[in-house]
């Protein structure tokens, strides 16, 4: 008898523990689900408020009801139509341009210095990795002053040049420390392999390196596009009406009438200039995290 | 950087960019030299016409005008951004380069001094005189630097007092009514008074409006400040104080043109000042309660109407400009009535001619002419001082701060007074 | 840049960017170090001569702009005339927040003047950068220890940390502005009759709010590639040992993310103390949030010396705190950069 109670009660006893074990392994995973409903919602919130926005016809502007109420597609018209000198669809083009031009200057000229700095050892590495991480960081208000009065001196104000150049001061650093950190992470013994299989260099490298370095550059490719896409000091103060990037675009839009603000069409040029970067976060979303966390700095 | 032979690159790249500063200029100095500059006064041919965005698009069918009886002196269309800061900031770049085909530009009233100053505008004296009969005195006040007219005045604008017509029958005339006026306000539970009292330049035009209003003046006529007067001190104590009792409601501190227009909209404000523009909206939008209440008044002053502050803006002549006998005509072109009539009706901006006010047609088009011709008569240009982005800094900062009551008028002026007084002394 | 950067004949880099003196065994480590070098100049070449047209000659242009003085108007022409060398005035004006006097001289600088307002922007500078860095900080440290559990939902998260991130800042300046609107869903929501941009402190976290909002899931991400560095069986054993879950977290995540966090610190702070989008678009810079990168934007148009020797000094103090991360507190950037990877020996 007393043999086989107390196998029951220890049962018991075990059986109680794993409930309670099991109650707070639920518990810990209620509080998981709500603290990650917070995020979602702190995270997502303010986005939605603007397309909702985007989405209100322009006399309920400062309507505050949580859901779309009064909704139109006028604010898109609105955001591309020309005719209270908003240039936006330019300016979509000119974002979509510098972006592509700095982009592209910046992997040209950084994927070499990266390669070194990732394979070669040679001296002052770590002093030509700290000067282009200094570069990195450098802050854009100490360009802009000389560069203003230069561009003002030789006639480059409102240029494409004017826009493109300084962003690859910053760009360009951020490149190459992205690209450095992938190179480093890659298995370069790979192409020692397919040289001992009788690749040659050249082979070795096309064949295998470059596949096994396409996503790098392109993750790398995608951060540095979307840090010239946000950039706004810069082009703030050294862009025209023709050559003004989408962020400008949207920090001035004008409406109908002088002084008029049209946060609805603001809004719809947002999520326009918004819902590109969102689709391209998400469907590279595994790289990019990679690629912020290898080091970038926006 | 411990080796000196690192050093080596960054020095050659440092003597590099000291030859390029070098050839870049000291900045905005100089202007132009006597002798070239007089050239070209005689000069016709073809000429380019600078300015912002032409939005409600009235410049180009009036130059096609223009080209149609001129064929030998064209006029292209040099179209800038909407921006002031980047009109503002092409012009600089291009009258620094002495660009000769920046013949005649549109400045706004705020910059001429600023141009003038620098020696980039052509005096529109002797042989270049514009005839500025019939245009409205502040307009013209407004193109002159120092005694010389530098720009013809081409387009004004004034600020108007908006109210309802249903609460208030008659509206107030002095600024003292008005705020006698405010108990209606309160029984109706809505705010009495706004303008745009954010720091930004709406401020400006506001404080100046409330010391002009009451006699005094930001700059005298040697354009040094003047506001250590009795006449400022009434003026922005007025502000202060409405703002202290709840006759300006506190949120108008945060005021621009349209936060202002979307609060009397919706009937939350008895007064409220603003520019022409609301008119058209406030009497058609769907979401406006007050379309069919709305009356216009000029702005209330010390004992009659107030003085506005002036907006607008002037055709220059380049000095660079190789034909300037073109441009003369062209500029005079632009200031007769014909077309200051099409600039009424096509782009409803306000005329800088009297008569026009009172043009029938144009009344029955844009019914607030008669009040804005008050407006624009009692006018007080902003401001005309080369050091203008100083000036409106020392304005907006301090009048904020009284306004906010954190400091006293007295001491708000005095900091005004001494910040221009710095910024005209110069670096 | 490096000294090997000769004119010694070496193949075009173009050939594949694989350095062709891939010593044998047989070469010495000394030689094959330097055969790397060269090629390393060839590679680095491009990137540095980019760097030093693009920044190098700013900055020193720059400095020599800051030593003019700015034009000023001749009294009895009322023209702008030249205004030669200054020596260090335009600094001495800065730090000193002294003014031109009307008789010639200096005097301090009245308010309502940009001269006034150097210390109180380098004061707002640096209140916006430790108060957002802290609470990103603490916000992200909090958003990465939940990401890096596991749980139904967690892809959808991590991509949703990422929308606030992918918003251009001046996009979020205007939507905030718009949600911080007196009649805005903000004051709606709270049911308050906040002036979030009329006054000093809302106006101010208004600044906070949105820049948090903005760039916490940058902070997140960082310190959770930190969090999954660390293995485990680590976490198991001190579970075995009996440690707590504070206990844990102190002793072991802490301790082994901190490289990560100082890193990601380091970023955020340099980039903080460079704020210029948020508060330009959603403060205009009044009510004490000019931070200096605004302040130096305003002297543009009112002088371009002065402004050239604003930046100088934005420049010196950014560089300062930099150097101080780096040298005292640690954030080992340049090593940092290979830590994630396998790292070369």
């Amino acid at each position: 008898m007393s043999a086989g109670t107390a196998t029951t009660a220890l049962r018991a006893q075990q059986d109680r523990g794993r409930k309670a074990a099991q109650n707070r392994e639920k518990w810990a995973q209620g509080r998981t689900y709500i603290s990650a409903v917070v995020v979602l919602i702190w995270c997502l919130a303010p986005a939605y408020w603007m397309v909702v926005t985007a989405f209100r016809e322009v006399g309920f502007t400062y309507d505050t009801s949580i859901l779309p109420t009064h909704v139109t597609l006028d604010n898109f018209n609105t955001a591309f139509d020309t005719s209270f000198g908003n240039r936006f669809g330019q300016a979509l083009l000119n974002s979509i341009f510098i972006g592509v031009v700095v982009t592209l200057v910046s992997l040209l000229i950084g994927v070499f210095a990266a390669y070194a700095l990732a394979r070669l050892n040679f001296r002052f590495k770590y002093l030509v990795l700290g000067f282009i991480l200094g570069a990195s960081m450098f802050p854009g208000v100490a360009l802009i002053t000389p560069l203003f009065q230069l561009f003002t001196n030789i006639g480059w104000m409102g240029t494409y040049q004017a826009l493109i150049i300084p962003n690859i001061s910053f760009v360009l650093p951020l490149t190459v420390y992205t690209m450095t950190s992938f190179f480093r992470e890659m298995p370069w013994e790979l192409e020692e392999s397919a040289r001992v299989d009788g690749c040659t260099q050249g082979q070795a490298f096309r064949k295998v390196i470059l596949p096994l370095a396409a996503p790098a550059i392109f993750t790398t490719a995608i951060l540095a596009f979307i840090s010239s896409w946000n950039e706004f000091l810069i082009a703030s103060q050294l862009s025209s009406d023709a050559t003004q990037p989408v962020t400008v675009a949207i920090a001035s839009f004008a409406g109908a009438q002088p002084n008029q603000i049209p946060y609805t069409a603001i809004m719809a040029a947002g999520t326009i200039v918004t819902i590109p970067l969102v689709i391209l976060v998400l469907v590279f979303q595994r790289k990019i995290v990679a690629g912020l966390t290898a080091g970038a700095v926006k | 950087m411990k080796s000196p032979k690192f050093l080596l690159p960054a020095a050659a790249a440092g003597v590099l960019a000291l030859t390029l500063s070098a050839c870049g200029g000291g900045g905005g100095t100089t202007g132009g030299g006597g002798g070239d500059a007089e050239q070209g006064l005689d000069g016709r041919g073809p000429i380019t016409y600078v300015q912002g965005k032409d939005n409600s698009n009235v410049v180009r069918p009036l130059i096609e005008k223009w080209n149609a009886a001129h064929p030998n002196e064209k006029v292209t269309f040099k179209e800038q951004t909407d921006a002031a800061d980047q009109q503002h900031d092409d012009l600089v770049q291009n009258y620094q380069a002495k660009n000769p085909n920046y013949d005649v530009a549109s400045v706004d009233v705020v910059w001429t001094a600023e141009f003038a100053a620098k020696g980039w505008l052509q005096p529109l004296k002797d042989k270049m005189a514009v005839d500025t009969k019939g245009m409205l005195e502040p307009t013209i006040e407004a193109g002159s630097y120092k005694g010389t007219l530098y720009a013809a005045p081409v387009s004004s604008d004034g600020g108007i007092l908006y109210y309802r017509k249903d609460l208030v029958p008659t509206p107030p005339k002095t600024w003292d009514e008005m705020m006698q006026m405010c108990s209606v306000a309160k029984a109706n539970n809505i705010g009495c008074y706004a303008g745009q009292f954010k720091k930004y330049e709406g401020l400006t035009v506001n404080a100046s409006e409330a010391i002009n209003s009451f006699g005094g003046s930001v700059l005298d006529k040697d354009g040094k400040p003047s506001l250590n007067t009795p006449e400022a001190k009434t003026g922005l104590e007025n502000l202060a104080k409405a703002y202290a009792d709840g006759n300006i409601p506190k949120e108008a501190i945060t005021y621009q043109e349209e936060e202002g227009r979307q609060a009397f909209q919706d009937g939350k404000l008895l007064f409220h000042r603003n520019w022409p523009y609301v008119y058209n909206l406030a009497t058609t939008e769907a979401s406006s309660k007050v379309k069919d209440v709305l009356g216009m008044t000029a702005l209330p002053g010390a004992d009659g109407p107030g003085a506005s502050s002036l907006g607008g803006h002037s055709a220059a002549v380049s000095v660079y400009s190789k034909n300037k006998a073109t441009a003369l005509d062209f500029v005079k072109f632009l200031t007769a009535e014909e077309q200051q009539k099409f600039f009424a009706t096509q782009g409803s901006l306000a005329p800088v001619l009297g008569s026009l006010y009172e043009d029938k047609e144009l009344v029955a088009k844009l019914p607030y002419l008669p009040v804005l011709k008050t407006s624009i008569e009692n006018a007080v240009p902003r401001p005309v001082s080369p050091f203008y982005p100083a000036v409106t800094k020392a304005i907006q900062e301090n009048a904020y701060s009284a306004i906010k009551g954190e400091k006293t008028v007295e001491s708000a002026l005095s900091d005004m007074q001494k910040s221009i007084e710095s910024a005209s002394a110069g670096q | 840049m490096s000294t090997e950067l000769g004119p010694t004949p070496v193949k075009s880099p173009a050939s594949g960017g694989t350095p062709i003196h891939h010593g044998p065994k047989g070469v010495g480590e000394d030689n094959k170090i330097l055969s790397q070098g060269k090629w390393a100049s060839w590679l680095l070449a491009p990137t540095i001569i980019a760097l030093a047209v693009v920044i190098v000659y700013p900055i020193i242009s720059a400095l020599v702009m800051s030593f003019q003085k700015d034009a000023g108007l001749d009294p009895v022409t009322g023209l702008f005339t030249a205004g030669g060398p200054a020596g260090v005035q335009n600094y001495v004006n800065w730090l000193a927040q002294q003014c031109s006097a009307p008789g010639g001289g200096t005097v301090a600088c009245p308010p309502g003047t940009l001269g006034a307002q150097f210390w109180s922007a380098t004061a707002t500078t640096f209140f916006f950068t430790v108060v957002t860095v802290t609470l990103e900080t603490v916000l992200g440290f909090w958003m990465a220890l939940i990401m890096a559990r596991t749980f139904r939902g967690r892809s959808l998260v991590r991509a949703a940390v990422l929308v606030p991130w992918a918003i251009p800042t001046a996009v979020t300046a205007k939507l905030w502005l718009f949600i911080f609107a007196f009649e805005g869903i903000a004051n709606k929501l709270f049911n308050t009759t906040i002036l979030w941009t009329g006054s000093e402190w809302p106006a101010k976290w208004a600044v906070i709010i949105a820049d948090v909002w903005k760039t916490t899931p940058f902070m997140a991400l960082l310190i959770l590639a930190g969090l999954q560095m660390i293995p485990a069986e680590v976490y198991e054993a001190a579970k075995v040992d009996g440690a707590t879950t504070w206990q844990r977290f102190r002793m072991i995540t802490l301790p082994l993310v901190k490289p990560a966090l100082m890193v990601a610190v380091l970023f955020r702070t340099l980039d903080a103390l460079r704020m210029f989008d948020l508060p330009y678009i959603l403060t205009g810079g009044a009510n004490n949030t000019t931070t200096l990168s605004i302040l130096v934007i305003n002297q543009i148009r009112q002088g371009f010396n002065a402004a050239a020797a604003l930046s100088t000094i934005t420049f010196i103090i950014i560089f300062l705190v930099a150097f101080i991360f780096v040298r005292f507190l640690g954030a080992n950037v340049v090593e940092q950069s290979g830590a994630t990877g396998k790292g070369k020996k």
